[in-house]
């Protein structure tokens, strides 16, 4: 059944790449072999009409116009130039280029795609050689549940409604955006649109999507301002961390390896009968620094400054606390 | 996508890329197609019988096949690809300019003439809606790393690695056979055979130390595996243990950060989250760092971990000499 069919439209596409004047229904009927297989006129109405959706799926334009000048039916015709893809010639290190892009994608949505695109142009007579080794391979997962719908709101232009967890997290809240693209970086995706209800612009991190995305209106409302770099915009949002601050602290010897690689020993200092190594660090993420440090427990104190030393504490006693479920003495 | 969704396509293409390449082995064009030959030989059968209205001897599709080659001699009026769908325009293009702010990408020059000529030969199917950066925040020294490894990489050369890890918080030299260097998620890898693990590992570039380039070849055994990405680089391992955490608010985002089995909603925003660890000391530091904001509620050998070591730690403190 299937092998007829994919015969038949191969031969419906070269008939109407062959054709400059519009063809009838009717007249396709006639020429194009399989569609004398229908039985009745409704049969082969109904076979025609599913042909000329799975072209125009798979991105065949069809143009329809009047038959003649003094005929009132309609026809079907491709026009050469809207069909063919354009002349395109690669250097082989362009080539190269173009197999690693294809093969970046770890994605139910692009994977596909990305193949396609690679056999059209393989299909233009450009080699690309998919085994080609690359300096770095790059590798984007699209795994989020909401990717895909909230990629296809992008696309159709159409507003979307998510609930929403914002972080530190309190409860979900329901955010209705026009949405203007998907993003990733630094392999988180975000999405970045207007917000209805804050009236400004807003970029959502898809892992805190809870639940389905649903689609509000009618498609093709939303306008993409056109100066908008979505990539900056989220970078814009996130905070790079603020310039490093010294740092002292008292390492128990042979532990803390991982602070270790980052820290200068400057002398030695036993506290409480233990042998330490005083070190200097600089800081690159001072926000999670107490938490980092905290972690190290006994083997790590901190020296100074004494505010970190305060968060530390503050870190330590809390552990106990909910550990024990109850108040501890500071 | 039903089976004819793909054959169109598939067969669209054959002619034009068959008439680019006279007498091309079928082995070949069944790889670059990525069907089985005998699929590829049921496909150039179809289109012999496809051709022009008339559909007589002159009008049909003429391919000649010698031996085990292929030559298009008539092409229908097929000589051009069909354009690129809007899917497929963005899903390349949108990867190519990735590749542009990839870190260590030796020839980002080369990707946006492809960029350049892609876009001039699509027309309107023009990428919309999607942009990915690759570019990742990274130290100075980690330029470094990446240079050394690159070159032994490209050059084949064996590696000793002094590499930190995590999980034990513990620093080891060791020798490895490079595989690839990969991107994923944020982060840039080393792939490498390691001899000392006897397997494939993933090597993070801001946790390698120092890198020497070794003389010696690099040798990674035939059945070495390169890992599949498609899912993730890190796969549950069932003979980890699991822990049952508590999270306040301040530290829901440990469950976007690990990997967790399962997050039930408390509600406000806390959430009970069931994650693996292989090692109990990296995940008494987690949950020590974590301070009030985290509750273990299994297993007691880790709540008795985090009590101990904060007890320990606040008394320690206190004979801390004063500045």
């Amino acid at each position: 059944m299937s092998t007829t069919r994919a015969e038949r439209l191969v031969n419906l596409v070269l008939c109407l790449l062959s054709t400059r004047q519009f063809l009838s229904a009717e007249r396709i009927r006639g020429i194009v072999p399989g569609y004398s297989d229908a039985l009745s006129d409704e049969a082969f109405y109904r076979m025609f009409e599913r042909d000329k959706t799975e072209l125009r799926d798979l991105g065949v334009p069809l143009e329809t116009g009047r038959t003649g000048s003094f005929e009132t039916t309609d026809g079907y015709r491709i026009a050469r130039r809207d069909y063919e893809l354009g002349d395109i010639d690669l250097e082989p290190d362009e080539a190269a280029a173009v197999a690693l892009a294809a093969r970046l994608w770890d994605s139910p949505q692009f994977t596909g795609a990305a193949h396609g695109a690679l056999i059209k142009l393989r299909a233009a007579g450009v080699d690309v050689d998919q085994d080609v080794r690359a300096a770095v391979e790059p590798k984007v997962r699209t795994s989020e549940p909401a990717f895909p719908s909230l990629l296809a709101a992008v696309q159709a232009g159409q507003v979307v409604e998510f609930d929403y967890r914002r972080l530190p997290a309190t409860d979900v809240a329901t955010r209705t955006i026009e949405p203007w693209g998907v993003v990733a970086r630094r392999g988180r995706w975000y999405l970045v649109g207007h917000d209805r209800d804050r009236n400004a612009a807003r970029c959502f991190r898809l892992s805190r999507v809870v639940g389905q995305v649903r689609t509000v209106g009618k498609p093709g409302v939303v306008e993409r301002p056109a100066d908008v770099d979505l990539l900056s915009f989220v970078a814009t949002t996130q905070n790079d961390p603020a310039p490093a601050s010294p740092t002292r602290l008292w390492v128990a010897k042979g532990r803390a390896q991982g602070l270790r690689r980052r820290a200068n020993v400057v002398g030695e200092q036993l506290v409480d009968g233990e042998l330490g190594d005083l070190v200097e660090i600089e800081l690159r993420f001072p926000d999670s620094a107490a938490r980092w440090i905290a972690g190290f427990g006994p083997d790590v104190l901190v020296i100074e400054p004494e505010v970190l030393a305060k968060s530390v504490r503050e870190r330590l006693l809390g552990a106990l606390r909910s550990q024990r479920g109850a108040e501890v003495g500071s | 996508m039903s089976a004819s969704s793909e054959r169109v396509p598939r067969l669209l293409a054959l002619v034009p890329y068959l008439l680019a390449r006279p007498g091309i082995p079928l082995r070949e064009v069944a790889e670059d197609f990525e069907v089985p030959e005998k699929q590829l030989r049921k496909d150039l059968e179809l289109l012999w019988m496809c051709g022009l209205p008339g559909y007589g001897p002159g009008d049909l599709i003429d391919l000649s096949f010698e031996g085990d080659t292929v030559t298009v001699g008539f092409d229908a009026g097929m000589s051009r690809p069909l354009r690129l769908t809007a899917a497929e325009a963005t899903s390349l293009l949108v990867a190519l300019r990735a590749l542009s702010d990839t870190p260590g990408m030796l020839d980002a020059e080369a990707v946006q003439r492809a960029v350049a000529k892609i876009e001039a030969a699509v027309g309107q199917a023009q990428p919309a809606g999607v942009t990915v950066g690759l570019a990742i925040r990274e130290a100075p020294e980690t330029a470094q790393v990446r240079d050394s490894l690159q070159d032994g990489v490209r050059r084949e050369r064996a590696l000793r690695l002094r590499y930190y890890t995590p999980s034990r918080d513990e620093i080891t030299d060791r020798v490895v056979d490079p595989l690839r260097m990969l991107l994923v998620e944020g982060y840039s890898y080393l792939e490498a055979w390691c001899r000392q693990a006897d397997g494939v590992r993933l090597f993070r570039l801001d946790r390698i130390d120092e890198v020497e380039v070794l003389e010696e070849r690099a040798a990674p055994p035939p059945h070495a595996r390169l890992t599949d990405t498609s899912e993730g680089l890190f796969q549950p391992d069932p003979s980890q243990r699991i822990a049952v955490l508590v999270v306040e608010p301040d530290a829901r985002w440990v469950s976007e950060y690990y990997p967790v089995e399962d997050v039930i909603e408390l509600g406000r925003g806390r959430a009970r989250v069931m994650m693996r660890y292989t090692d109990l000391s990296w995940m008494a530091r987690l949950t020590l760092g974590l301070g009030g904001d985290v509750r273990v509620e299994h297993p007691a050998e880790l709540a008795d971990e985090v009590v101990r070591q904060a007890t320990e730690a606040l008394r320690r403190v206190e004979h801390l000499p004063a500045t």
